[in-house]
């Protein structure tokens, strides 16, 4: 029997989330209890679904953007410039659909300033997205004045630490997000589109693909995505902080991408797979702060569990790992 | 004042018939990297206004050789002393021996030098381990005999504060076996850390277990807060809050009675300083080395709110 092409594609992923959280739940036994507390779901699973949030809805939009052959490097910046604008227009007492919009709108800037440099201007991704995350906390800075502005909205902080029917609203948004890009590239042929430019984009335009406007896109998407995640973070502590806000989780999504198995150069790609990494990253985090090693060690537990992952998937060691398998198991005749 | 080069021909004599709080005084400022930071530069400002010196200031923008050039021109244009909060601590040597030639005292702020020490005058700061401490020798006081779980949010691992703010509550708890610190994390001095590690402590503890937080700064244990509420615990009560810096959002907190006490890190460091200059600049009295600033412990019963208010304009 053959697995769904779909399924096949996130094993590995999915064996290895189950590894971590078996080996996690071990150091600490409490590990998968859940329980219900003030109206809401709560326990270490709920957390890493929670805290994983804004690498989640990052890594979003990073898969599609991965996938056009790029890469994003501003997504942290633009959560402290949205969260900042957001915090600040709230603070002046505009109403909450505005300031959520005016958000959304300044990271889909973000993200069309990315793709114009890139696609338009022929400007290297790595480099073009360099100058955001350079530049970006200075904007948010510059919004902020400087001091991290705090709010009391009871809406806005619903965004961060609100829960529908028990459920976290962050969880609710990041899923909700996925599912809604997921349906919209894969019931149409965008997504066929951003894996064309991603595999050969000279190819893609001489079939008639507006390789263009596909990149320019994705680059939108990724501002959005990171616009979410500076909603989530800044209600969650109800207070913009320029300087803190989604600090290196730029480098984050790209590994929880890389750890979903897609290639950093371009082509095929799965955004669920991207998820069930973040999902991993986010268990790894969590298990650290549980398992009360010293804060000394929590970078280099950190590498290394990366580390193996990577190895686990690597091309050279899979085919090393799956001959042994099937030697184990004996040739079928 | 203008012409310092006379003045400093009268030398000290010529200065002590000078009225008082005439003089002209250089800042050279870090930039204002930090909430914390700005308020010291306005908290200067309006020392210098309330005792009628010239303030000069000078934005370093975190450059070293941005804060070099601006002690070089105030050398140049004569000031009666220079305030210097240094942005690292090394490569000093050359333009303090230019302000020691131009018989200019400087007065550090807050933070240190390796050059010699008689290339100022002296420096202006807070004892970071006396900070922990007087947070320890709080908590002591509260818990009495209680047995106490206390849960520890570090600052940035390896940075100066945190090693000392951990050293110092350590000692401020010593010999009293009731309180213990059961775990100890970093959360980078960050709000949202704050609340992410908090609430992995409320699971790997039990939110019952939990005695009391210190936590690094302010802004972590505003994190914890909001950790312990959604929890469903509250904070102040149920588990006490103890933190250091004295920012306003914790004065808040305080007034709320979700937070207990804070230990000032005051960005009055200038006060002292001119103090010091005054004493000099009169009599020629040399302070010492090293002035400590006070740090002074706030708790819910110094209300709170009127701090929050006299504090939110300072820059923080």
């Amino acid at each position: 029997m053959t697995l769904p092409a779909g399924l096949a594609r996130i094993l590995p992923m999915l064996a290895t989330l189950a590894l971590l959280v078996a080996a996690i739940s071990l150091v600490s036994p409490g590990f998968l209890d859940i329980s219900v507390a003030n109206g809401r779901l709560y326990g270490s699973p709920i957390d890493v679904l929670n805290r994983g949030a804004p690498v989640a809805l990052l890594a979003i939009g990073m898969t599609l953007v991965i996938a056009t052959g790029g890469i994003d490097l501003s997504v942290g910046a633009v959560m402290a410039i949205c969260g900042a604008v957001a915090a600040k227009m709230v603070t002046l007492g505009y109403p909450l659909p505005l300031t959520l919009l005016a958000a959304l709108a300044t990271g889909a800037a973000c993200g069309l300033w990315n793709g114009l440099l890139v696609s338009v201007l022929r400007i290297q991704p790595i480099i073009a997205t360099l100058i955001l995350m350079v530049a970006g906390r200075g904007i948010a800075q510059l919004v902020t004045e400087g001091a991290i502005l705090t709010f009391s909205d009871p809406g806005f902080a619903f965004l961060g630490s609100g829960a529908i029917l028990s459920v976290p609203f962050p969880v609710l948004l990041w899923t909700a997000a996925a599912v809604g890009t997921i349906l919209v590239l894969r019931r149409t042929a965008l997504g066929f589109l951003i894996e064309a430019v991603g595999v050969n984009a000279r190819a893609a335009y001489r079939a008639g693909v507006n390789t263009r406007a596909t990149i320019i896109a994705v680059y939108v998407v990724s501002g959005l995505c990171a616009a979410l995640a500076g909603l989530v973070v800044t209600a969650d502590i109800r207070g913009a902080d320029a300087n803190n806000a989604g600090l290196w989780l730029e480098l984050d999504a790209i590994l929880a991408v890389v750890i979903g198995g897609n290639s950093l150069l371009g082509g095929r790609f799965s955004i669920v797979a991207s998820l069930i990494g973040a999902m991993i990253t986010q268990t790894v985090n969590t298990g650290i702060l549980l398992a009360g090693f010293p804060p000394e060690y929590n970078l280099l537990i950190k590498a290394w569990i990366v580390l193996v992952i990577l190895l686990v998937q690597s091309p050279r060691l899979r085919p090393l790992l799956a001959r042994r398998r099937a030697s184990r198991q004996g040739t079928p005749t | 004042m203008k012409n310092l080069t006379a003045a400093a021909l009268f030398a000290t004599t010529a200065l002590a018939a000078l009225p008082a709080g005439a003089e002209t005084v250089g800042f050279a400022q870090i930039g204002s990297e930090s909430g914390w930071r700005a308020a010291e530069t306005t908290v200067t400002r309006q020392e210098a206004e309330k005792r009628g010196h010239d303030l000069k200031f000078a934005d370093a923008q975190q450059k070293q050789e941005n804060q070099i050039k601006a002690v070089k021109t105030f050398i140049a244009q004569g000031v009666d002393a220079i305030l210097l909060a240094p942005v690292v601590a090394t490569g000093w040597d050359q333009v303090l021996e230019e302000a020691k030639e131009a018989e200019i005292p400087v007065v550090l702020l807050d933070r240190q030098v390796d050059s010699s020490e008689d290339l100022y005058l002296t420096a202006v700061g807070s004892d970071l381990e006396h900070e922990g401490r007087v947070a320890g020798e709080w908590l002591v006081q509260q818990v009495g005999d209680r047995t106490c779980n206390v849960v520890e949010l570090q600052g940035t691992t390896g940075s100066s504060p945190a090693i000392k703010r951990k050293a110092g509550f350590e000692a401020g708890i010593a010999g009293h076996d009731n309180i213990t610190i059961t775990r100890s994390q970093t959360a980078d001095f960050t709000r949202t850390k704050g609340k992410e590690v908090m609430e992995s402590f409320l699971k790997a503890e039990g939110g019952d277990e939990i005695c009391a937080l210190y936590a690094h700064n302010d802004d972590m244990a505003v994190g914890a807060i909001q950790a312990i509420k959604e929890a469903g615990k509250k904070p102040g009560t149920d588990i006490l809050v103890v933190s250091i810096d004295a920012v306003p959002d914790i004065f808040q907190a305080m007034a709320a009675g979700e937070a207990n006490a804070t230990v000032e890190l005051t960005p009055n460091m200038a006060g002292p300083a001119f103090d010091a200059l005054e004493a000099y600049w009169k009599n020629g009295t040399v302070p010492p080395k090293f002035i400590q600033t006070e740090s002074k412990l706030y708790t819910q019963a110094d209300d709170p709110q009127a701090i929050y208010e006299s504090k939110k304009n300072l820059g923080y």
